[in-house]
């Protein structure tokens, strides 16, 4: 890799390190109800929301009624994002007249968008009217990063309290996340992307003629909306031929912003973040990696402020930031190295003064390899989904990066609270098995881990890879699933299981190359995303409950200090061994092989 | 300590012939579902069976040598798995039965009516119930544990104890205790017995060691917890294969897909079967190794909070100090001389038979060379000690020694006329700052001096409480002492904190203020008044010698009433747990080399370029997949030395322990199947057995 980009890479990881702390403390206050003088101006309309919703402020839950709320506020999120998609030719603000939209693509791009996935089975914008995308979509991309967050904030609670019967209040939680935290920081953002060239409008789409048509091949569909296959079972195509082109346009900016903050990953248009309209130039690109890891990072200092030793926090900041140098580490050079066979087709692959080099298939000239790779790892590490280029085209081993890192739970940074609760149940796990060998009943903050805590723990670590692994070995014994894969081989065997691992893992990216906007998808990864994110947090919230009620152990000359290079160390080889071994199997037949086979054809 | 014939040798010949015959009879259902993961194992073993079975038949999905040779491996996994548990349980057994031997049925003396003389009848000891009073003479067995409520006699308690010095029971006080199985040596006692039959002390300690009554602990109950889901997991990871690998051959267009055999060698070699297999042997071995040290514990359950104890109360006398204050330092009065001082305190100790006084004695003797003399033979006359003069002495002609407290002498020298020097005064002072007990010496109005009685603090404690420190255990000692007293004491010991006048009620505070802030306490006692607050400490080790009730409020009896014992206690509570630790991270860090071995035999005919995945270079792939399920299956015969012997533990900190023993098993565990595996394949191809 050359200078340039390590400088880049570095300057990346730099300004997110030094914006870790004051955000953290920031959110601290907020979540401890003690807000800095400079945003009491906001509390109004804090309290408005409460007025309005007849919460009380001062009423404490207990854990059971903390995830009764979490569930009883996304199920209303999904009946109103649901029957928006299904009424959308009724509703204003529709220029382009779509009509409804298919009850199976409403109710997966619903669950998608409530689990804070954003998984896109469908095409942004030729199918969602503006209303659709700022009140459903833009919408619950606030809310569900807004629960996560407060769902990570409750089991900090469950560590800092002792000898206590709950864990805060969910709708106080979730208002202050988005009154203080994400609308500003949104605000913030969608004015830059503006002054940058990102477009916010209600307008028309404009047509433009274009100076040469364009010819190519597109998969022909069924009346089912199923991609037909010919008698030897490859895919039948039709030709198309476009002499015009029709430039979508839209409130992007706005949805833009909460986008990446929110790492929810929802595109306004279905090139997502390499679209021009929604990341124009290599600044935006920067603030909006940035916007994707700025809440998750600084959640670990708030995490360490709240439990009142900040050392906890850095030491699982720092456990994340190893994983992440390691997966980009691999993706950078595995896409700078670029393809064997392109190679073999004369193609200069050598990075010079003119051209980026590397596997360029699949990414955008502004963002070359350096920042297309960052991007992909950045997005994948936490649980946000954006692209700035096609993971698809990847190489086996750079899409095996982002496969894997959604694979290991979301915890290398993760997403909004999600990766950071996640992470924390890791350590719980971590610490077990290490409290374990140092003759002690094993402690996390002085909270000892008991036989209901490893239940939850273990529901937590258990469940994602049950429904990855299982979604895809339907998929693929089905012919359903199978004929949706225009990728025959190990590649699309890769492309099954990163949808049902993207889904699951609330990511929302897409291994291109399988068309998921079918029956069966559409069911099978709603449930997925759905499961993998409430299955997830309500054992997490009874974890939270149950160390809550526990006494605080003070420390001693026994106790296994969590913020030693020794307890990083022993995080990410259990993060590694415990996460990622379960899909070694998979991934064998899968981007291994596909990497093997490369060079060894090679 | 005593050491008894109690331990047995790791592999003893008689004790493992019988472990091997227990392991067959452990494989039926009902004995395997109690370990979810060898369960597992056992139904893979079935499933491969009969495949082997459908093989003899012409149908079979791999060739049938090696399905065989899988089978009969995975059978083995189960079966030594099986075996430690067996053999830790033998050798539990093996030590209930030198404790059973001492239960033998004996006749016993029942009374009519609970006093000496009353009318006796002969019942079998086994018929006794709880309430009923007995006679035991000298010779007689003691029939049932109990409480003497008559008569004084030397008893004989090797049976339980190993200690082969009689020890006095008599009623009333902290030695009314006696034990059955246990022989009356010289007088008699009426005793009434506090148990019904099976109940006993013994009984309890028998059903305990033989696992009979073994409970699963907390921990082991959430490790157990942790690794199904590790199993379950890999289960999900192996069946999902299935699919995948149809999948990968219908698309590959070659090779053939996955056979159930080997899915099950992978499942099998993936799940936790180390530490699965091991796990209840580490339980009932850690419950053996605490009937080594002469420890009886109720529970598993407090074997193991032992090892999570955070503040030790002990008791000052007898633990901390040797039982008695000794006289060493003569403080003569201005105008005295030491060699009077010693004089005078000797006559008026000579018929003083407390060890305080007996001290004085052999003080003088040392320093002055001064002799015994007979009382009699000087005509004094001996003036005891009572609770009233609370001064002791002789009247020797027109002489009155006295010995006593400096208040009670005062007051003594004062109603004679004389008078309470200053100096003396200061002596005293002096000697009570240094933590010591002055006893002021008059001859009639006369002060001659200061004797200072020391408590001798027991020789090697003060690096027992700074090993216990680097532990992490802070030991506060316990006293009746004043604070002055108590302070220079608890200095010279070095134990972290003391509790002085200390008051029954003060001692159950001092526990619960210390359990509110989370700690947990240990405690150890022999007293009556010791069971309010042992029944309130976490861990609460009462001494053999003590009284029924602080055995009955302690979770555990020590034989040898050594009150540090609870040292080694805490070490075996944590050997326990960090050998679990020690052999999970071990189990899971095996996984690594076995995907490496099994994931490119297991695909290679539909995908060839995984053979680059087979870094072992494994000879073909049934001998990789063969490789890895034996190395599995041998690893649990090498780790039983280990699992019943315990990790070993020092008290190095929590960092220090971390790091080493993630060392030896986290990345001991990565390399070591990798090795392992490789020299299995290479015997295999040696031997052409592949």
């Amino acid at each position: 890799m050359s200078a340039n980009g390590l400088l880049q890479i570095a300057l990346f990881l730099g300004v997110l390190l030094a914006l870790t702390k004051p955000l953290g403390w920031y959110m601290a206050r907020v979540y401890e109800g003690k807000l800095p003088a400079f945003v009491r101006w906001m509390a109004p309309a804090e309290n408005l929301f409460y007025r309005l919703c007849g919460v009380n402020r001062e009423e404490e839950m207990r854990w059971t009624r903390y995830a009764f709320a979490v569930l009883w506020f996304s199920l209303l999120g999904v009946l109103a994002v649901y029957a928006m998609q299904r009424l959308q030719g009724l509703l204003p603000l529709n220029p382009q007249h779509f009509g409804a939209i298919s009850p199976d693509s409403s109710f997966n791009t619903t669950l998608s968008f409530v689990t804070n996935t954003n998984w896109q089975g469908y095409v942004g914008e030729s199918t969602m009217s503006y209303l659709t995308q700022m009140v459903a979509l833009a919408v619950q991309n606030f809310f569900s990063a807004a629960s996560g967050m407060a769902v990570l904030v409750a089991l900090i609670r469950g560590l800092a309290r002792h000898s206590a019967e709950t864990i805060g209040n969910f709708w106080v939680d979730m208002t202050r996340s988005i009154v203080y935290i994400l609308l500003p920081l949104s605000v913030l953002l969608a004015l830059v992307l503006v002054s940058q060239g990102v477009v916010q409008n209600f307008s028309e789409y404009k047509s433009v003629p274009l100076v040469d048509g364009v010819s190519y091949d597109q998969p022909k569909l069924d009346a089912a909306g199923n991609p037909m296959k010919d008698a030897t079972g490859n895919p039948v195509t039709e030709k198309m031929t476009v002499k015009e082109q029709t430039i979508a346009l839209g409130p992007v900016a706005s949805q833009e912003a909460i986008k990446e903050l929110g790492t929810n990953g929802g595109g306004f248009f279905n090139a997502n973040s390499a679209h021009p309209f929604e990341n124009p130039t290599p600044l935006t690109n920067f603030l909006e990696m940035l916007a994707i890891f700025l809440i998750p990072a600084a959640l670990c200092y708030t995490f360490g402020s709240m439990v009142g030793d900040t050392r906890q926090g850095w030491a699982i900041l720092a456990a994340m930031t190893v994983l992440f140098a390691g997966f980009l580490a691999v993706a950078e050079i595995s896409e700078q190295q670029g393809n064997p066979a392109f190679a073999a087709l004369g193609v200069d692959q050598t990075a010079s003064a003119t051209q980026p080099g590397g596997n360029m298939e699949g990414k955008e000239t502004r963002f070359g390899i350096v920042n297309s790779a960052l991007f992909a790892t950045v997005t994948t590490a936490a649980s946000c989904g954006a692209v700035n280029s096609m993971h698809d085209s990847f190489m086996p081993l750079g899409g095996l990066v982002p496969l894997a890192q959604i694979q290991l739970g979301e915890v290398v940074f993760g997403g909004v609270g999600s990766g950071l609760y996640v992470m924390l149940i890791y350590a719980v796990i971590a610490v077990f098995i290490a409290g374990l060998m140092i003759g002690r009943t094993p402690e996390y903050l002085g909270k000892k881990i008991e036989v209901f805590d490893i239940k939850m723990a273990s529901l937590v670590i258990l469940i994602p890879p049950l429904i990855i692994l299982g979604g895809t070995a339907l998929a693929v014994m089905l012919d359903a699933g199978k004929s949706s894969i225009f990728n025959p081989g190990a590649h699309g065997f890769s492309e099954v299981l990163y949808a049902f691992t993207s889904a699951v893992g609330n990511n929302g990216s897409a291994f291109a190359g399988i068309s998921a906007n079918t029956p069966f998808y559409n069911t099978a990864l709603g449930f997925s995303a759905w499961f993998g994110r409430f299955w997830l947090m309500i054992p997490v919230l009874a974890l939270a409950g149950s160390l809550a009620a526990k006494k605080r152990i003070p420390e001693g000359a026994g106790t296994m200090h969590t913020h030693t290079p020794i307890f990083v160390g022993l995080l990410i080889g259990t993060v590694i061994l415990v996460g990622a071994l379960t899909f070694v199997p998979a991934l064998g037949l899968g981007p291994i092989v596909e990497h093997l086979t490369m060079i060894g054809a090679h | 300590m005593t050491s008894r014939s109690k331990t047995f040798s790791l592999f003893d010949r008689e004790i493992a012939k019988q472990a091997l015959w227990d392991a067959l009879k452990k494989l039926t259902p009902q004995q395997q579902m109690k370990n979810p993961v060898m369960f597992v194992v056992w139904i893979g073993s079935i499933l491969t069976t009969i495949l082997f079975f459908q093989a003899l038949g012409g149908h079979g999905e791999a060739p049938i040598g090696f399905i065989l040779a899988i089978t009969l491996w995975l059978w083995f996994t189960v079966l030594f798995a099986n075996f430690a548990e067996a053999l830790a349980e033998g050798r539990s057994k093996a030590q209930a039965a030198s404790l059973r031997a001492a239960k033998k049925t004996v006749l016993a003396k029942k009374l009519r009516e609970p006093r000496y003389g009353a009318q006796l009848d002969s019942v079998p000891g086994t018929d006794l119930r709880r309430g009923d009073v007995v006679l035991m003479e000298a010779g007689d067995m003691i029939p049932a544990d109990g409480e003497v409520i008559e008569g004084v006699a030397s008893v004989n308690e090797s049976a339980i104890t190993g200690e082969s010095a009689p020890v006095i029971r008599e009623s009333g006080g902290d030695f009314n205790a006696v034990t059955g199985g246990t022989t009356v040596l010289s007088d008699w006692l009426v005793v009434r017995v506090t148990v019904n039959p099976g109940e006993a002390f013994i009984d309890r300690m028998i059903a305990m060691v033989e696992g009979a009554k073994r409970q699963k602990t907390p921990n082991e109950i959430a490790l157990t917890i942790l690794l199904v889901a590790m199993t379950i997991i890999f289960l999900l990871a192996t069946v999902t294969l299935l699919p995948f690998s149809l999948y990968s051959v219908e698309v590959a267009k070659a090779g053939q897909p996955v056979t159930i055999t080997v899915l099950v060698a992978l499942l099998v070699c993936l799940i936790p079967t180390t530490i699965g297999g091991l796990l209840s042997a580490i339980g009932v071995a850690g419950m053996g190794r605490m009937m080594q040290k002469n420890v009886i514990a109720t529970s598993g359950r407090a074997v193991e909070a032992a090892g999570d104890v955070d503040v030790l109360l002990l008791d000052k006398t007898g633990t901390i100090t040797l039982g008695n204050r000794q006289a060493n330092q003569f403080h003569p009065a201005s105008g005295v001389t030491e060699r009077e001082l010693a004089d005078a305190a000797q006559l008026a100790s000579l018929a003083d038979e407390t060890p305080e006084g007996r001290s004085i004695v052999v003080l003088a003797k040392q320093k002055f060379e001064l002799r015994e003399r007979n009382i009699h033979e000087l005509g004094a006359t001996f003036v005891p000690f009572t609770a009233h003069t609370r001064m002791s002495g002789v009247n020797l002609d027109a002489r009155q020694i006295r010995k006593g407290a400096s208040d009670s002498i005062r007051d003594h020298v004062k109603s004679l006329g004389g008078d309470f020097p200053h100096d003396v005064q200061t002596l005293v002072d002096d000697a009570a700052r240094r933590g010591s007990t002055p006893l002021v010496v008059a001859d009639g109005t006369k002060v001659l001096g200061v004797v200072e009685l020391k408590d001798i603090v027991k020789g090697g404690i003060k690096e027992r409480f700074a090993e216990l420190r680097r532990m992490g255990i802070k030991t506060i000692m316990i006293t009746g002492d004043n604070r002055l007293t108590a302070a220079a004491i608890a200095a010279e010991a070095g134990v972290d904190d003391f509790l002085a006048e200390a008051t029954p009620e003060a001692k159950l505070k001092l526990i619960r203020e210390h359990q509110s802030q989370g700690r947990l306490v240990a405690m150890t006692g022999d007293g009556t008044n010791d069971a309010p607050a042992l029944a309130q400490a976490d861990v609460a080790v009462a001494m053999n010698t003590g009284t029924q009730a602080a055995k009955e409020a302690g979770n555990m009896v020590d034989l040898d009433s050594n009150p540090t014992k609870l040292i080694e206690i805490v070490e075996t509570g944590k050997q326990m747990l960090m050998t679990r630790g020690a052999l999970t991270t071990f189990s899971i860090a095996n996984d690594v080399a076995k995907y490496f071995a099994i994931i490119p035999a297991a695909f290679v005919t539909t995908y060839p370029a995984l053979a680059a995945l087979n870094v072992m270079h494994l000879a073909t792939p049934a001998s990789a997949i063969l490789s890895a399920v034996i190395f599995n299956a041998l690893i649990i015969v090498a780790l039983i030395p280990l699992a019943l012997k315990g990790v070993k533990y020092r008290p190095v900190g929590a960092e220090v322990l971390l790091r080493n023993n993630l060392l030896i098993y986290g990345v001991g565990g990565i390399i070591v199947p990798f090795i392992g595996i490789k020299l299995i394949d290479m015997i295999l191809v040696t031997f052409g057995w592949v």
